[in-house]
């Protein structure tokens, strides 16, 4: 069924496009730049219309974020520091060796420590605000607050550069949040709701994954077309109003939203269709079920997928937290790493996880906290896999006590600019938006800059 | 040579007159939408609206029936949807000014000062975190003193010069966070909000001279810390010594102000001024759009030379009702629902850009996210539940709260996310987006949570209950509670048949209900 209302779809979508193009004809003048200097093939061509030397071929295909929120420590993960001592370690002072030599990372993690040749740690990262949600702006936009502007995040910025208008052509909305929203800040930022991400609801480690809207629990297919069939024979004022371009609008949604009701989507995210090794390897539970659904996402052609991964926020007996937590984070990343490695996707994948910030290195014992770790953006860690990065390096490093960035600082833009890079967007080039506004994509970085030693 | 255009002017208008005449519809009222004669008199505001459509040649709409009219009138100036009871009681009404008096007494409604506050914390950037961060504690203050504000129907100018002159704790002295509500405290970034808010205009867009003489008047705005957790002083810079020598937009005079003096007061004083270019037409052109929704000046806060009104002589007229009335918002609000412009139907007789900026019709707009969320709540019992990304201090949200009711832009939930609540971000208009997309289609159309809620809807429960096996008053009930009418013959019949067709009750309940929530009347403003 789906296959065969694929051409009528594409040509619904045009509609739209053109409705909103429409409304915005300095949008489409943007975009038809952005598509010629952006998202050519031919580096040649992609050189000649940005009007830059620098063209960068397509390396990721797709990015999955795993968006630690709340804030990981670094000192737990990726950056042990043993010889802090029990006041910044706590209980967990014995890091592993990991299988690419002279890499050890926290002891929790001893699943991810036999895959440390696919990823490479950023322990330089730094922005130094202790902030959430202003951390998370910084870190998701590579931008200052305070700039007047609210920019779009990474995945609003693929979003647009990868999406419908520039020959996608997914059912699946090209940029998703597996299962809760951020709610951070405004993901699109100006550059609008069209570009915000579909966040699918419901629990992929339940018997079933309920995808908000698209799965429906108790209504057969053949019920679902009598009631759409009702719908239209009551809607008095649409017949009222034909041809209202609002109304047309509408309509065309609704298209597409039984588009998905009714096609294949329900069976992209029917977890039963893997088979059950495979689940159990990622986890049976939300975050390790999201990991596995973030790959077939990415079979699917889906190019940026958020998994939100909330808990990290421990301010409180942040120790047991990280007993529980980090084995299913382990477990989870290290599948997911396995898995499309195996299936040749971690190439063309571009695995990044990290949070907002760290956490204070030195380890709160007094109460209320009775061992906690507070907010840290001076100092905190983040890790890219596949999608072109070199595989088990180490990029920068703290102090002693992980308190402050002792070489090669990172700052968000450095990140974010690394990974257009290997998008194929080029990171100096324009950031087109329907305001008219000369904007670049990102800012020039404030120390040594895009993680070229990766690259 | 005056003479000659002059001469050519009248020739056009009389031309333009005879072909509008020559093209009025002789289509018939569409039931139950519209109806054949005007329910008010023609006012000033419809005199300048008609002089234009004749002028422009454009035919305007006929006028919507009560049931179109009940239901508009709520959801604009109370963004709440009628009881079945208040709905029947109006068009039981016999008296000829029926549609007046309901007017008034929604203005005096408590949902109006919500849904107002709404609005104005919209514009004012109200929100606890990024970007403008104002926190829990003053989001609270600062909501309180603008709901008090709009259910005192205070003074515009006062209420405005309010915003502009107070100083002080930021707890404590509620206005003073239009100050905080600000990103960057610098007099350039101040000055850009002041012009975005209250005059209507983007500074970016104007000469470098002149966006310079807006920011001396706040370039003594200082913000200081107190012992009190983000609690901040607001207040002119107590350390001036010198005098502060500026001028006013627009003059050349220099002004001078003491070192002890507020140069903030001497500008509010000069933008209240009923002549003031800029104060009394920004908030004429934003209440029209909030009301006919689309700017006299499009876009809303856009005005300058060079984006002229669509319709000139309609802002003189608003800007007239609303500086002779004092300031009165309610004044202006009122002479604008008792317009027969307001009173058209949404089914457009005449096609084309220039017949929208015309107002020729009252365009459907579809229902703001948190108006949405209200109602879906107040149809089917269910809450709506919110988050915040704030741990502390932490707001209690009283299970019976509504969406318009609340203060913080920070407090949130998917649903409002979905529907394109604004940000809140930079005060734009254009941050809040009622365009429909296919998340928000599929949510309404087949998501657990809409379909749960219907089915456990304590209203539609009795409903059913009531309705004692009869269909046809089930399905009457249907609509007068979801579409704030009564079904035609022909709906009447249709859902009979449909109901009739081998399902249990309940479950044509449900798929009735279901029907109408997603028709384009339920979900739009028409």
């Amino acid at each position: 069924m789906g296959k065969s209302r694929q051409p009528e779809l594409v040509d619904r979508r045009e509609i739209m496009r053109r409705l909103l193009y429409g409304a915005a004809g300095t949008a489409l003048i943007d975009r038809v730049a952005w598509a010629q200097g952006l998202a050519q093939p031919t580096p040649s061509v992609a050189a000649a219309a940005t009007g830059t030397a620098a063209a960068f071929p397509v390396k990721a295909k797709a990015v999955i974020q795993i968006w630690m929120w709340g804030g990981p420590s670094h000192l737990d993960t990726f950056d042990p520091k043993p010889e802090a001592g029990y006041d910044y370690c706590g209980p967990l002072n014995k890091p592993i060796e990991t299988n690419v030599k002279g890499i050890r990372i926290g002891e929790l993690l001893p699943l991810l420590a036999q895959q440390a040749d696919k990823y490479s740690l950023l322990r330089g990262m730094t922005h130094g605000n202790n902030g959430h949600e202003t951390a998370s702006y910084l870190v998701q936009t590579g931008r200052p607050p305070g700039e007047r502007l609210v920019y779009p995040c990474a995945g609003a910025v693929v979003s647009q550069a990868r999406g419908y208008d520039h020959g996608y052509k997914g059912l699946i909305p090209p940029y998703i949040v597996l299962t809760r929203p951020q709610g951070r800040f405004s993901e699109s930022g100006f550059l609008g709701p069209r570009y915000k991400p579909f966040a699918t609801g419901g629990d992929p480690a339940a018997s079933r994954f309920v995808v908000e809207g698209v799965i429906s629990e108790s209504i057969s297919d053949a019920r679902q077309q009598k009631r759409r069939e009702l719908l239209h024979s009551l809607d008095s004022l649409g017949q009222a109003m034909p041809g209202e371009a609002r109304f047309d609008a509408l309509d065309a949604c609704e298209d597409k939203a039984y588009d998905l009701i009714l096609g294949d989507a329900g069976k992209l995210f029917d977890l039963s269709q893997e088979a059950p090794a495979m689940r159990d390897k990622y986890g049976r539970n939300r975050f390790g079920q999201s990991c596995l659904m973030a790959r077939r996402l990415v079979e699917a052609g889906v190019p940026y997928i958020t998994v939100n991964y909330d808990g990290w926020d421990t301010h409180k007996t942040h120790f047991n937290i990280m007993q529980r937590k980090l084995p299913e984070m382990d477990k989870a990343m290290s599948a997911l790493l396995v898995d499309l490695s195996e299936r040749g996707l971690l190439e063309s994948t571009l695995v990044w996880w990290g949070g907002e910030f760290g956490r204070t290195p030195k380890v709160q014992w007094e109460a209320p906290w009775n061992g906690g770790r507070s907010h840290f953006g001076a100092a905190f860690s983040a890790l890219v896999a596949g999608g072109g990065f070199k595989g088990g390096q180490v990029l920068g490093a703290t102090n002693k006590e992980g308190t402050e960035v002792a070489e090669r600082p990172i700052y968000p833009q450095d990140l974010l600019a690394s990974i257009y890079q290997q998008l194929g967007l080029d990171p100096d080039g324009p950031l087109p938006n329907s305001r008219g506004l000369d904007l670049k994509l990102t800012l020039p970085s404030k120390g040594p800059g895009r993680l070229r030693e990766l690259i | 040579m005056r003479r000659l255009r002059w001469a050519w002017a009248v020739a056009g208008l009389v031309l333009t007159g005879r072909l509008a005449v020559a093209q009025q519809p002789t289509a018939a009222p569409v039931e139950p939408f519209e109806q054949a004669t005007w329910a008010v008199a023609a006012s000033p505001i419809d005199q300048a609206v008609t002089l234009k459509h004749r002028q422009r040649g454009v035919v305007g709409a006929l006028p919507c029936s009560d049931v179109v009219f009940c239901r508009r009138v709520y959801l604009d100036v109370i963004g709440t949807l009628p009881e079945p009871a208040e709905v029947t009681a109006f068009l039981a009404d016999q008296r000829p000014g029926k549609r007046a008096h309901l007017i008034d007494a929604l203005l005096a409604r408590d949902e109006y000062a919500d849904y107002w506050a709404l609005k104005w914390c919209d514009v004012l950037r109200v929100k606890a975190e990024f970007p403008v961060n104002l926190w829990p504690n003053a989001v609270q203050a600062y909501h309180r003193w603008l709901r008090d504000s709009m259910a005192a129907n205070k003074p515009y100018d006062q209420f405005v010069r309010e915003l502009l002159t107070s100083s002080g704790s930021n707890f404590r002295v509620p206005p003073v966070n239009f100050y905080r509500a600000v990103q960057g405290k610098d007099a350039a970034a101040i000055a850009e909000v002041v012009a975005l808010t209250w005059m209507g205009t983007r500074l970016a867009a104007w000469p470098a001279d002149e966006r310079a003489q807006l920011l001396p008047w706040f370039s003594r705005v200082v913000y200081k810390a107190t012992g009190e957790w983000k609690e901040e002083i607001v207040c002119v810079d107590p350390k001036a010594t010198t005098p502060l020598v500026a001028s006013l937009p627009g003059t050349a005079a220099k002004i001078s102000v003491p070192p002890e003096g507020d140069p903030r007061a001497v500008f509010a004083d000069w933008l209240i001024q009923p002549d003031n270019p800029w104060f009394a037409r920004n908030l004429c052109n934003r209440v029209w759009s909030w009301m006919l929704g689309r700017g006299v000046v499009h876009e809303v806060d856009d005005l300058r030379p060079d984006n002229p009104p669509a319709n000139p002589e309609l802002l003189e007229t608003l800007e007239q009702i609303l500086v002779q009335s004092k300031w009165d918002l309610q004044a202006l609000l009122r002479a604008i629902l008792n317009s027969r412009a307001y009173q058209q139907s949404s089914i457009p007789r005449a096609k084309g850009p220039t017949a929208e900026a015309l107002c020729a019709w009252y365009p459907v707009r579809r229902l703001d996210a948190e108006v949405l969320a209200d109602a879906l709540v107040w149809l089917t019992g269910s809450g709506e539940t919110y988050s915040s990304s704030i741990p502390e201090p932490f707001t209690y949200l009283p299970e019976d709260q509504r969406t318009i009711q609340l203060a913080d832009g920070s407090i949130t939930s998917p649903f409002l996310e979905m529907f394109g609540r604004p940000p809140r971000d930079t005060g734009y208009e254009s941050e809040r987006n009622n365009q429909p997309s296919d998340e928000q289609r599929l949510y309404l159309l087949n998501s657990s949570d809409v379909q749960r809620r219907l089915e456990r809807s304590p209203r539609l429960i009795r409903l059913q209950l009531e309705c004692k096996g009869n269909y046809q008053t089930l399905i009457r009930g249907l609509y007068l509670t979801m579409l704030s009418r009564e079904p035609t013959a022909a709906e009447l019949k249709t859902a009979e048949t449909y109901a009739k067709s081998g399902l249990r009750m309940n479950e044509a309940t449900n798929d009735l209900a279901w029907s109408l929530l997603n028709t384009k009347e339920f979900l739009y403003r028409h």
